[in-house]
């Protein structure tokens, strides 16, 4: 085997081994590297495609993790552009590199200590005061959240507008790498919506009364029922259960009440 | 009438009883202050360094924000903010290759070349509303209350953005008197309050505050009145020092200009978070009846 039909692109290969229909290949330049992949295929496999393997720097595969940030240029544009690898698929030319981990120190608290006062993000993060208004945070955040904004609430006092506008972050860091101030962005944005979820927001009065009802026993005796039942008669228990009907109004009840 | 407004990040944390006053008597005057969206700090300090142009991001995105609203006028209620956001609209004004840097930097944002105006609430007040009109709608006036106006440097230095004469200023001085109070007049009137030299040399804050306070109280002002958090808190808390100096000392209660102004409409004073003043204001303002309309605190 000569060394050019060696180093031919595996793609090739198996297509055409295969009789499939060949992908188009299109280039991509990897850290520098230029690779020909298949296109269709996300940046995440592509890497992969390429010959990488990932230890770090993938999770989830599903857009939810933030393990996968990725930042790439395409010739001719200045704009720095950033996507999930997991979640975007290649395009020609894009010169990319991830970065799955970027350094940023988590303040330590006590949470059950904590106020909802705005001086509780102040003390833990000073430096939320160093942010030059620069909006490099929001052009870099893949979930397109308006990280400027959400630090701007913050050092308003105004804790759950911060929780609010940062509600989609998946804490990937880039607005960390790209900080002007060096502001812990997501760190920060995590602390606002502890406290407004333990702290600001009012407490769902009919979950306190639902703990009561357990507590005091109503399920004990369902559960020592399907404790002591076998196998078989779980499994015809399970399978003859009422099912919610797909489409139903909110007023929909089972015909047994004896759970609800 | 509807006025696009600045807020300011002190007056949504300590400077409520700045902000609170303000709009529930702009309400009484028929004007509305619509805060801008997406608003962000103002900058804090109108940075010197010619080449520092990063520091003016903060204050050009805001007068980007009022233009986007499509108002020619952005209403301020912090002397420091309106000193950061009108030299920064200056600065877009009448330098051709900063604005260019800065509108390219923002690519994000519309391009803006200092089409709003930044003007301060007093302002308003004098320029469109007037003193007069202003002391009609005065419910409660504040006769017996002796007041101190004073201007600090932001609203006043540098002069081109001056809201009133450098020398001389007089709008606090009228505004007083349109609420029925008596300005005292006092030499220290637009002396600097140390600023942020609070937190490097805390000590020679401790001496201006003094300067201006006895100062005031010696020329018989019972009070002062200011428009600026910093002003405030320099003034106001470093009152706890200046007991400690000076055993003849017993204090000197300060208002936002907001709080007078709310009072003297008879709005409810809860409006007015005295709570927030430091030393408090309740006795005086007994003393001088000018709780009886709304009560409590």
């Amino acid at each position: 085997m000569s060394a050019k039909k060696k180093n031919r692109n595996p793609a090739e290969t198996i297509v055409k081994e295969e009789g499939k229909v060949a992908a188009n290949l299109i280039p991509i330049y990897i850290m520098g590297k230029r690779y020909e992949v298949p296109e269709g295929l996300t940046i995440m496999k592509a890497i992969e495609y390429a010959g990488y393997k990932f230890i770090r720097g993938c999770g989830c595969r599903g857009g939810t993790c933030g393990a996968c940030g990725t930042v790439y240029r395409k010739p001719g544009d200045y704009k720095l552009q950033v996507a999930l690898a997991c979640q975007k698929t290649v395009e020609p030319d894009m010169y990319m590199a991830q970065i799955p981990f970027f350094p940023a120190n988590r303040a330590r608290y006590e949470f059950a200590e904590l106020t909802s006062a705005p001086e509780e993000v102040f003390k833990l993060y000073p430096e939320l005061f160093r942010c030059v208004a620069c909006n490099a945070c929001t052009k870099i955040c893949p979930q397109g959240i308006e990280v400027m904004d959400a630090i701007s609430a913050l050092k308003q006092g105004n804790i759950a507008e911060s929780a609010r506008l940062s509600f989609d972050c998946i804490q990937c860091g880039l607005c960390t790498s790209r900080c002007f101030g060096e502001s812990v962005q997501y760190h920060m944005f995590q602390l606002a919506r502890r406290i407004y979820g333990a702290k600001i927001i009012p407490e769902a009065e009919h979950l306190a009364e639902m703990v009561k009802v357990i507590n005091k026993g109503k399920y004990e005796e369902i559960l020592e029922k399907l404790k002591s039942m076998g196998e078989e008669e779980l499994r015809e228990l399970y399978e003859e259960r009422e099912i919610e009907p797909v489409t139903t109004g909110e007023d929909w009840r089972p015909k047994d009440k004896s759970c609800l | 009438m509807s006025l696009a407004y600045y807020p300011g990040c002190t007056l949504k944390t300590k400077a409520k009883n700045l902000e609170e006053p303000a709009i529930a008597s702009m309400e009484v005057l028929g004007a509305k202050l619509e805060e801008i969206p997406r608003w962000n700090c103002c900058g804090a300090v109108y940075s010197l360094a010619d080449d520092d142009l990063i520091h003016q991001v903060a204050p050009v995105r805001n007068l980007i924000r009022a233009k986007e609203q499509g108002g020619n006028e952005l209403v301020t209620l912090c002397s420091f903010c309106l000193n950061t956001l009108k030299r920064a609209n200056l600065l877009m004004k009448e330098n051709a290759e900063k604005r260019n840097t800065l509108n390219s930097f923002m690519d994000e944002e519309i391009d803006y070349s200092g089409e709003v105006k930044v003007v301060h609430l007093l302002e308003v007040l004098r320029d469109e509303i007037g003193w007069e009109s202003l002391a009609q709608k005065v419910k409660l006036p504040l006769r017996e209350l002796k007041v101190a106006p004073y201007y600090g440097c932001t609203l006043l230095r540098p002069r081109e953005v001056a809201i009133d004469s450098v020398e001389n200023p007089t709008i606090l001085h009228e505004f007083l008197k349109a609420l029925g109070a008596a300005p005292v007049d006092f030499p220290e009137s637009a002396r600097c309050c140390g600023s942020y030299q609070i937190v490097s040399n805390p000590d020679d804050i401790s001496g201006y505050a003094w300067d201006i306070l006895s100062s005031a109280l010696s020329r018989g002002a019972e009070a002062l009145v200011l428009t600026c958090p910093l002003c405030d808190f320099n003034l106001g808390r470093g009152q706890e020092e200046l007991r400690k100096q000076h055993s003849e000392f017993k204090g000197m209660p300060l208002f936002y200009f907001t709080q007078l102004l709310a009072l003297a409409l008879g709005i409810d004073p809860q409006v007015c978070h005295f709570e927030l003043n430091y030393p408090g204001p309740e006795s005086l303002l007994r003393e001088k009846n000018l709780l009886s309309r709304g009560g409590s605190f």
